[in-house]
């Protein structure tokens, strides 16, 4: 009689969890830097990232070596030698959302969120506070937001040659989105 | 039973505490924790150590123009401005038909030869599913002298009697993101030969680099000839030199006693000796584009 308490009372516990929490794998972050010489583009397709609903959390993780560029140099130039992705394989966000509203998962809505959470990059964590929206299509949620990072802030050093390639400010865009499992 | 209860309480209370504990991120990382296979990228940061090839081949559709120039002989005095009054130079371009398969073209000043080669990159050194030490890429070469001779020898001559084949087999090792290392057993193999000569000339090479910044590196190379020929006297060929990349060029600049920048020339035809200062100075400037 106490196991089966027991086991019942596990499996509510574990179901509430995993009511609140979405995953995705396939999430989208692409950084795009506006030089007077030319402008950069980098896609990661492989983006990791959970979003906690009942605590209002969310996380990233990314891999830098996932980012591509169109130029094959330009990908190994930021991987050896401005992200140095051998030494900082990971750029990792952990944060939590506000909305206004409570979040209605039966119907589609757009929800506009402020975000303050930690960045860290190129083994440097600096406060990130940006705002963006989810939206909540059919059985997804899509969380997107867009800010700019200083490279100078990651100790991410541009010689001085290349410094009309190179924004100094490089603007992230990200785009998540979050399967609604219909129990 | 009171017992019993006592554990039920612990239990769930423990089981309450880890939920509450984990943060999220660690949540997700341990949730992602698949095992990844990373390759080792920029083993070097030419299509060259110095002299000759590194295991790095051009990425798909990006196209390497290449141009090389040895000088004189350093010891050959003021009076030719210390070798530089007399450069050898050739121009190349490279092209990347695939990730791992480049073609390749240049032309010499130097005995007015042109070459040809392909290089494919077969093993990649990656770690993760797979494990593998080494990066391997085989490389091809043919190449033809077009000079005219002095005096025209009384032997038989057929197109491709010039013709000279280079085979070398580059196997190296990206120890740590600033050191990597390179093996390299070659086989030269000439169509037509003086008599007494060897058709087939073995060597074995072995080189490196080893990074001075994110941006510079310091690069050596040596050949050594296992069955040099007999008739005439030919040294080791020994090179030193320093990589500087600089957004889409990379400028390498050399100390070496081999005149020639193609595999049958510095392997098998240096003639002078480094230790008596028979030094050419030299360097290679490779632009990329995509």
């Amino acid at each position: 009689m106490k196991n089966i308490i027991f086991l019942l009372l596990t499996i509510f516990s574990i179901q509430g969890i995993a009511q609140e929490r979405y995953i995705s794998k396939n999430g989208h972050i692409q950084f795009f830097s506006e030089a007077p010489l030319e402008n950069i583009e980098a896609n990661n397709h492989n983006v990791a990232s959970i979003l906690d609903l009942s605590k209002n959390e969310v996380a990233i993780s990314l891999f830098i070596k996932d980012f591509k560029f169109d130029r094959s140099l330009m990908e190994e130039h930021f991987n050896e030698n401005y992200l140095e992705s051998d030494k900082f394989p990971k750029a990792v966000f952990a944060g939590t959302i506000k909305a206004k509203e409570v979040f209605e998962l039966s119907k589609d809505g757009s929800y506009p969120v402020t975000i303050d959470g930690k960045l860290t990059l190129h083994g440097v964590a600096k406060e990130i506070h940006t705002t963006g929206t989810i939206d909540v299509i059919k059985n997804q949620l899509i969380a997107k937001t867009k800010f700019k990072i200083s490279i100078k802030d990651y100790n991410i050093e541009v010689p001085t040659l290349v410094i009309k390639n190179i924004a100094e400010v490089v603007d992230v865009t990200v785009e998540l989105p979050f399967t609604i499992q219909n129990n | 039973m009171k017992k019993e209860t006592l554990i039920l309480v612990v239990i769930f209370f423990a089981s309450f505490s880890v939920t509450a504990q984990d943060d999220l991120l660690s949540t997700l990382e341990n949730d992602v924790a698949d095992e990844r296979t990373t390759f080792a990228e920029a083993t070097f940061k030419g299509s060259r150590i110095i002299n000759g090839h590194s295991i790095i081949t051009r990425k798909k559709k990006s196209m390497e123009f290449l141009i090389s120039h040895r000088f004189g002989k350093v010891n050959s005095g003021a009076y030719n401005f210390f070798g530089l009054d007399n450069a050898n130079v050739r121009f190349a371009l490279e092209y990347g038909l695939t990730d791992r398969l480049t073609m390749g073209i240049g032309r010499n000043s130097f005995e007015k030869t042109y070459d040809a080669f392909g290089k494919f990159g077969f093993l990649r050194q990656q770690s993760g599913a797979l494990n593998i030490p080494v990066s391997i890429t085989w490389l091809s070469s043919i190449a033809m002298k077009t000079i005219k001779p002095p005096d025209e020898p009384q032997v038989v001559k057929t197109p491709f009697s010039e013709a000279v084949y280079s085979h070398v087999l580059l196997i190296s090792r990206k120890f740590s993101p600033a050191l990597s290392l390179q093996v390299m057993p070659a086989l030269i193999h000439r169509n037509q030969v003086v008599a007494g000569n060897e058709n087939d000339q073995f060597a074995i090479g072995a080189g490196g680099r080893v990074k001075l910044s994110k941006r510079v590196s310091l690069n050596a190379e040596y050949y050594h000839q296992l069955n040099p020929s007999a008739n005439n006297t030919t040294e080791n060929s020994i090179a030193i030199g320093v990589d500087i990349e600089t957004g889409g060029h990379v400028f390498q600049l050399h100390l070496t006693n081999s005149q020639s920048m193609i595999e049958k020339g510095f392997i098998t035809e240096t003639e002078g000796n480094f230790f008596k200062g028979d030094i050419h100075f030299g360097f290679n400037i490779t632009r990329v584009f995509n």
